[in-house]
């Protein structure tokens, strides 16, 4: 950094001298809307921002160039003016041939990349057929109980040419199998394969509790599926880290980058203990962010992510290739931010958010759908979403150019503070001995938790405003959106699909399969993937798998602290 | 009727409780939190809970009302259950209260089942004090 010159100092005694007479002066007949104003993280926000406020960054070394380390203004040098974004939304519901047709309706619609929701009992790895949880069948993503599901919901789907993003976690090992070996028994190479599983199961833990093991067989898991994938489906990303859920639930945005990241590191320190090499596996590593009201903070979160990644890794971790630096990364706007209450608002604060996250530099983008507070959307909804990522692209103009809000004073004030509060987190979840103690000890659950009340006190005092909720609100408001409603008759077709699977496979193979995990799970250091491909392929299902892995490992049992 | 002069001096006692396998926690969560700080006593049932295991919460408990959160588009059968499984065990006098994302046209068959009052997402919290105040122990399921 370049010490302070003449004209610094006296630039810095006229913005003072500004600041205490010229605001002063203006204040004093109209005062400020606020007592305070801050970001969401809840970071003061001044009343402007000059060149004294970015003077601690090299340009060269902090800022930088597109496609460069440290990646501060994006992964590629050309960004959009080259590729656009993918628009990927996320689908799942009823049958694996319900979701497949609407696959092939998004696909016609414009979108470029799949994505799918799994029902809850597949998110938890129980089958269909479970006493209590088979109400939940089809309901809120697509059933899978075996390979056969699979085979169904890609059919007609070119898996060599779209990439698949499955959210899935708990069981993700089982689904990640699925997927290659669907591909592989319709002749598509493990090569070929893009894509994306979820995975990230340490954010379950602290934030979206979808969860069966305890944490430490969990992470060798995930790393199993990192070097499994690395070997036979080397494009393909098996681990997909994310905020999104940590923010969701009530983290503030340096949070989201703090606690996504450290879970992040967790993963691949793991796999390092483990004797990987770090550039094996990283560069196949994505992130996943929720891209939320406060525009700039958006913007310059994701920007602080991607210079924070690309430092630790290379940095912390010692990676030497440069693609294990990159943080490449999935948005999606804020599901928290939506309102019941006029529903139709939702679709300005999605266009919103959508465009701070194109402004921040995402690789993908999911837009919610204006009746996502009261159901999962319906087809009419699901348009306009999609629509609204087509007019960001070609008709704002905000995609041809690389990194438009690069050198604003502001957003690079807020990317370096964003970064640097990230980090101060990361080193305090560093001290209590890393993600998994700060898991068990209950930390990052309290902390998110105590986030999510304050803003709801802030609400509630109207310190934040909520247009349609606690301002503007329409006295006798009607609701005049069409609601998606579950396909009736799902869970039986999807009993039976299940009953017949089991009726024509092959059960002594089965057996073997299973026996084989199960005497192979203790040791966790031992890679699970190649005995999870058998049994996928002798049509063990996700709840047979599961079932001999609980057997093992156990439950981790769900927090009651509130 | 368990309501007595004695027990209405006594800190009204609430089970919130999360059915089934959804995880979205955050409005439970927040709606527990709001109802310790207005002086009731909670107890929050963690996810993965079935309409058994709320049953036992609200039995063991001695519990005046029943918060069930629902995000998973389930609260229809879950909240039928409960209400059977309330009935038959006899505590169809707690108040039974469901919030999450309800569509509105829900609300009524919820109500038919035997739920007293559904509320919605971004309800303020204070709506919700009030009302379990002014209708706890007063109540039995139609």
């Amino acid at each position: 950094m370049d010490p302070m010159t003449g004209e610094d100092k006296r630039w810095d005694e006229r913005v003072e001298a500004w600041q205490r007479e010229r605001v002063a002066a203006d204040y004093e007949r109209i005062p400020p809307r606020r007592p305070e104003y801050t970001t969401m993280s809840g970071a003061p926000v001044k009343d402007i921002y000059t060149s004294a406020d970015i003077r601690h960054l090299s340009p060269s070394e902090d800022i930088g160039l597109p496609g460069e380390y440290p990646y501060t203004r994006g992964v590629h040098a050309t960004m959009y003016r080259g590729r656009p974004w993918t628009i990927r939304q996320v689908a799942g519901f009823g049958q694996a041939e319900d979701t497949n047709n609407r696959y092939k309706y998004l696909l016609k619609t414009g979108q470029t990349g799949l994505s799918t929701d799994f029902d809850l009992p597949t998110l938890l790895g129980y089958d269909s057929d479970h006493e209590v949880y088979r109400r939940e069948v089809g309901r809120i993503g697509v059933a899978i109980d075996t390979v056969a599901d699979m085979h169904v919901l890609f059919d007609g789907i070119p898996l060599d040419q779209i990439s698949t993003s499955m959210t899935i976690n708990p069981p993700a090992a089982v689904l990640l199998a699925m997927y290659r070996v669907v591909a592989d028994e319709r002749g598509i190479p493990g090569h070929v394969l893009t894509g994306t599983t979820q995975n990230d199961i340490l954010k379950e833990y602290i934030a979206q509790n979808e969860f069966i093991f305890p944490p430490l067989p969990s992470v060798q898991l995930v790393v199993d599926t990192m070097e499994y994938g690395a070997d036979v489906m080397p494009r393909f990303n098996p681990l997909n880290v994310c905020g999104y859920h940590i923010r969701d639930a009530g983290a503030t945005a340096v949070e989201e980058v703090g606690l996504t990241l450290s879970n992040a590191l967790c993963y691949l320190e793991h796999a390092i203990e483990r004797g990987i090499d770090v550039d094996r596996l990283a560069p196949r590593v994505s992130f996943f962010w929720d891209v939320h009201n406060n525009f700039f903070e958006e913007a310059a979160k994701l920007r602080a992510a991607r210079r924070l990644w690309a430092r630790l890794t290379r940095e912390r971790l010692g990676a030497k290739d440069p693609r294990s630096w990159l943080m490449r990364a999935h948005c999606q706007t804020a599901g928290v931010s939506l309102t019941a209450q006029q529903p139709y608002n939702n679709v300005a604060r999605t266009a919103i958010q959508a465009m701070a996250a194109v402004l921040g530099g995402t690789q993908s983008l999911h837009t919610n759908s204006l009746d996502e507070a009261l159901s999962i959307p319906s087809e009419s909804a699901i348009k306009i979403a999609v629509r609204t990522q087509a007019i960001i692209l070609h008709e704002t103009g905000v995609a041809d150019v690389v990194d438009p809000l690069g050198g604003s004073y502001y957003v690079e004030s807020l990317t370096s503070q964003i970064e640097q509060d990230a980090l101060a987190l990361i080193e305090r979840i560093d001290a209590m001995g890393g993600m998994v103690a700060a898991v068990e000890s209950g930390y990052a659950v309290q902390l998110i938790s105590d986030s999510a009340w304050e803003q709801q006190v802030k609400v509630e005092s109207d310190e934040t405003i909520v247009v349609g909720v606690n301002d503007y609100v329409d006295e006798n408001e009607t609701r005049d959106i069409e609601i998606d409603r579950p396909v009736p008759g799902v869970m039986e077709r999807q009993l039976e699909r299940l009953a017949e699977v089991k009726r024509s496979r092959e059960d002594r193979q089965v057996t073997a399969a299973l026996r084989a995990i199960e005497k192979a799970a203790p040791d966790l250091r031992h890679n699970l993937m190649p005995l999870i491909e058998d049994a996928v392929r002798a049509r063990a299902s996700v709840g047979e798998i599961c079932d001999v892995l609980r057997g093992v490992w156990g439950h981790h049992q769900p927090s009651t602290v509130f | 009727m368990r309501t007595s002069a004695a027990d209405r001096r006594t800190p009204l006692k609430v089970v919130i409780a999360k059915p089934g396998l959804d995880g979205h926690d955050r409005g439970a969560k927040v709606v527990a939190r709001a109802l310790r700080d207005s002086g009731m006593e909670v107890v929050y049932t963690g996810i993965y809970q079935t309409p058994e295991s709320i049953l036992r919460a609200v039995v063991q408990e001695d519990a005046d009302v029943l918060g069930l959160s629902s995000l998973s588009g389930a609260h229809l059968e879950y909240a039928e259950e409960l209400c059977e499984l309330l009935r038959e065990n006899d505590r169809d006098d707690v108040l039974f209260v469901v919030g999450g994302t309800v569509p509105p046209e829900d609300a009524e068959t919820l109500k038919g089942f035997g739920v007293h009052e559904v509320f919605g997402p971004g309800t303020p919290t204070a709506q919700l004090v009030e009302y379990i105040s002014r209708h706890a122990r007063r109540v039995r399921m139609t």
